[in-house]
């Protein structure tokens, strides 16, 4: 199979998401952020006039107008750009998005995208570097998609566009550069199931968007300790894939978690929580967590990295539950 | 004409009757009523299709009785029924009816006028010759989401019709502590938005104002702003002693109440009789009570529907 880059990936589910239904519409353009692949969307404004849409800085009103849009029948793909505006469109997205169906007895239905690209991105600081996929998944009603790979985000994005429900991408500009194996036809990845991208005996290394690929740097890594590790790629935290996060401990009995969120109360803290519940007996170690550090993303290039989650942090991690 | 006259009628003994069984405990929850200003709700949704779309705020009962919504089926959700519009999982402020065109109405002040951009937008993009209208307060006037929609419906030509209900009170406060512009029609200039600042206790004015936007807007004329200067007769919630306001101020807009001010026209210009008006009455408040009655005989809904209707399927 041909191999292309995680942003080619990217811009042709868009562009063959809009081939296949004329409800999709582009709200907002920046899908490849300030990458130098940003050119390639030029492809989709150029194939599709008409249906994409610049938007005023009005996240509120962008993110409300998308819901609107959805309820009446579009498929909107919103790109909120930088996930620290999601914030501003919180109200919409947690608030109406969210509980449109429930509140209405199943009359309504939101089935709109919202893309929003997180983490830590080199220098972005305290104000362009959040990662809010835990504060999402406290929200009943919302699904969220974590791509890791180029095949992947085609297959998560067209997905998220098929769904009937509100549905956050969300993606990490540090992964359009990898390289991989992608179908070349339109093709959908069912939520709710997480994938083993690598298979071992060791340890678990459950992991979801970036942090996957540094897993795997990490396991790699880990080969030549007589380490043998398994990566558990979450792909999507709502619905979530319990049962290959279970299986997989089964099989190695120890856990690491690795997460771009704060370490209080993010996703490692929750697929912690999973394992303590059901599958504690299992475990030959405490579970441990590699998340970023409770404070706001310090701007200087070494303060920034030592909060991260590297490959190295991983590594230290799974010498230590293998102790 | 009567018309008009009924939907008013209906409107005030739905929240007359709400109000009634609140105080019976029969309801429950937080409820805004909008006994005072019928005549918006009743004039805009008369200048309407029904196939135009309608979204609406805290306050929405009146907005959604006038675009057609079920009765009985409205009962049942605020008596948190089965059987409501909404199988009891929304309530009062959370109100829909798609079919009706009454699409949704929504908690958030100037949340709604956000959600109504989108319908807009829908409407232009599947080029029907639909509009969108969207109600709300003068409290929503200094939210973002309202000043962020103006904008964009403006920009983008959206066929959508904002109504605002000025009512003057922004929740427990005077709209001048909120902001130093008394008519929020002034926020459209500053968008290029064509408005108009109607007597919103005058029935016949508001659907006049709100015919020639509908109609500008289905020209591809864009959006367009009506204030309806209105006033509530009860307080923000239902319970709210509303001592934030005088009592002369109460009692002189009750001389202005909406209903009584169209009945009399209508009796002084031959249109109908005393009789025909006591009779449109008695007619709304006979299908209230057994719209009422219908409602609290239906079925609470069970518990294992408390996890449906999360996610689609």
């Amino acid at each position: 199979m041909r191999e292309i880059t995680y942003a080619e990936a990217k811009v042709e589910a868009l562009r063959d998401v809009m081939r296949a239904d004329r409800r999709v519409c582009l709200i907002g353009s920046y899908f490849l952020g300030l990458s130098p692949r940003r050119v390639l969307l030029e492809d989709i404004r150029k194939e599709f006039p008409g249906r994409v849409f610049d938007p005023p800085i009005s996240e509120g009103g962008v993110c409300g107008l998308a819901v609107g849009a959805a309820m009446a029948g579009l498929r909107p793909i919103v790109d909120v750009t930088t996930a620290s505006f999601l914030f501003h469109g919180f109200p919409q997205v947690i608030n109406e998005a969210a509980n449109v169906r429930y509140m209405s007895g199943g009359q309504l239905s939101a089935p709109v995208v919202f893309h929003i690209l997180h983490g830590l991105r080199g220098g972005g600081a305290a104000q362009h570097s959040h990662s809010p996929q835990a504060m999402l998944w406290n929200t009943p009603g919302l699904e969220i998609a974590l791509p890791a790979s180029p095949r992947d985000v085609k297959g998560l994005l067209a997905e998220a566009v098929h769904s009937d429900n509100p549905t956050i991408v969300v993606d990490h500009a540090r992964l359009f550069e990898v390289k991989g194996e992608v179908p070349e036809e339109l093709f959908s990845i069912p939520f709710g199931r997480a994938e083993v991208k690598r298979n071992g005996r060791d340890v678990t290394i459950v992991a979801s968007s970036l942090m996957v690929q540094r897993a795997l740097e990490a396991a790699g890594t880990a080969v030549a300790e007589g380490i043998d590790a398994e990566v558990v790629d979450l792909r999507t935290l709502v619905p979530l894939d319990k049962q290959t996060v279970l299986t997989s401990i089964a099989k190695t009995g120890r856990l690491v978690v690795v997460d771009e969120c704060h370490r209080s109360c993010g996703v490692a803290a929750e697929i912690a929580a999973l394992a303590a519940e059901e599958g504690f007996s299992q475990l030959k170690a405490p579970v441990k967590r590699v998340a970023t550090l409770d404070v706001p993303v310090p701007f200087s290039q070494p303060l920034e990295r030592y909060i991260e989650p590297t490959a190295e942090k991983i590594l230290a991690t799974i010498r230590e539950i293998m102790r | 004409m009567l018309r008009l006259l009924r939907t008013m009628w209906t409107i005030r003994a739905f929240e007359e009757k709400v109000s009634e069984l609140f105080g019976r405990r029969e309801v429950h929850g937080l409820l805004h009523l909008s006994i005072g200003q019928e005549a918006v709700a009743a004039g805009a949704c008369a200048a309407l299709r029904t196939t135009d779309r309608v979204v609406s705020g805290h306050r929405p009962h009146g907005h959604a009785i006038a675009k057609g919504v079920d009765i009985a089926s409205l009962f049942a959700e605020l008596a948190g029924r089965e059987t409501g519009c909404c199988r009891g999982k929304g309530g009062s402020m959370h109100l829909a009816a798609p079919t009706t065109g009454f699409v949704t109405a929504t908690g958030i002040v100037g949340g709604n006028v956000a959600l109504a951009l989108g319908v807009a937008f829908a409407c232009k993009e599947r080029e029907k010759q639909e509009v969108a209208a969207v109600f709300f307060g003068d409290g929503a006037g200094q939210s973002g989401a309202f000043h962020e929609s103006l904008n964009i419906a403006a920009l983008w030509k959206l066929p959508l019709l904002f109504i605002c209900e000025n009512n003057g009170y922004a929740e427990f406060t005077p709209l001048s502590a909120h902001t130093p512009i008394s008519q929020l029609a002034r926020h459209a200039e500053t968008y290029g938005i064509p408005s108009a600042t109607v007597d919103g206790n005058d029935v016949l004015a508001v659907r006049t104002a709100i015919s020639d936007a509908a109609a500008r807007a289905r020209a591809g004329g864009g959006p367009s702003f009506i204030e309806c200067m209105t006033y509530r007769l009860r307080g923000h919630y239902e319970g709210d002693p509303a001592k934030y306001r005088e009592l002369s101020e109460l009692s002189d807009w009750k001389t202005k109440d909406p209903i009584r001010r169209f009945a009399a026209t209508l009796v002084k210009k031959g249109t109908c009789t005393h009789e025909q008006m006591r009779a449109v009455e008695a007619e709304a408040r006979a299908s209230v009570e057994a719209a009422a009655q219908k409602a609290s005989t239906g079925a609470w809904p069970s518990v294992d529907e408390v996890t449906t209707l999360v996610y689609a399927g």
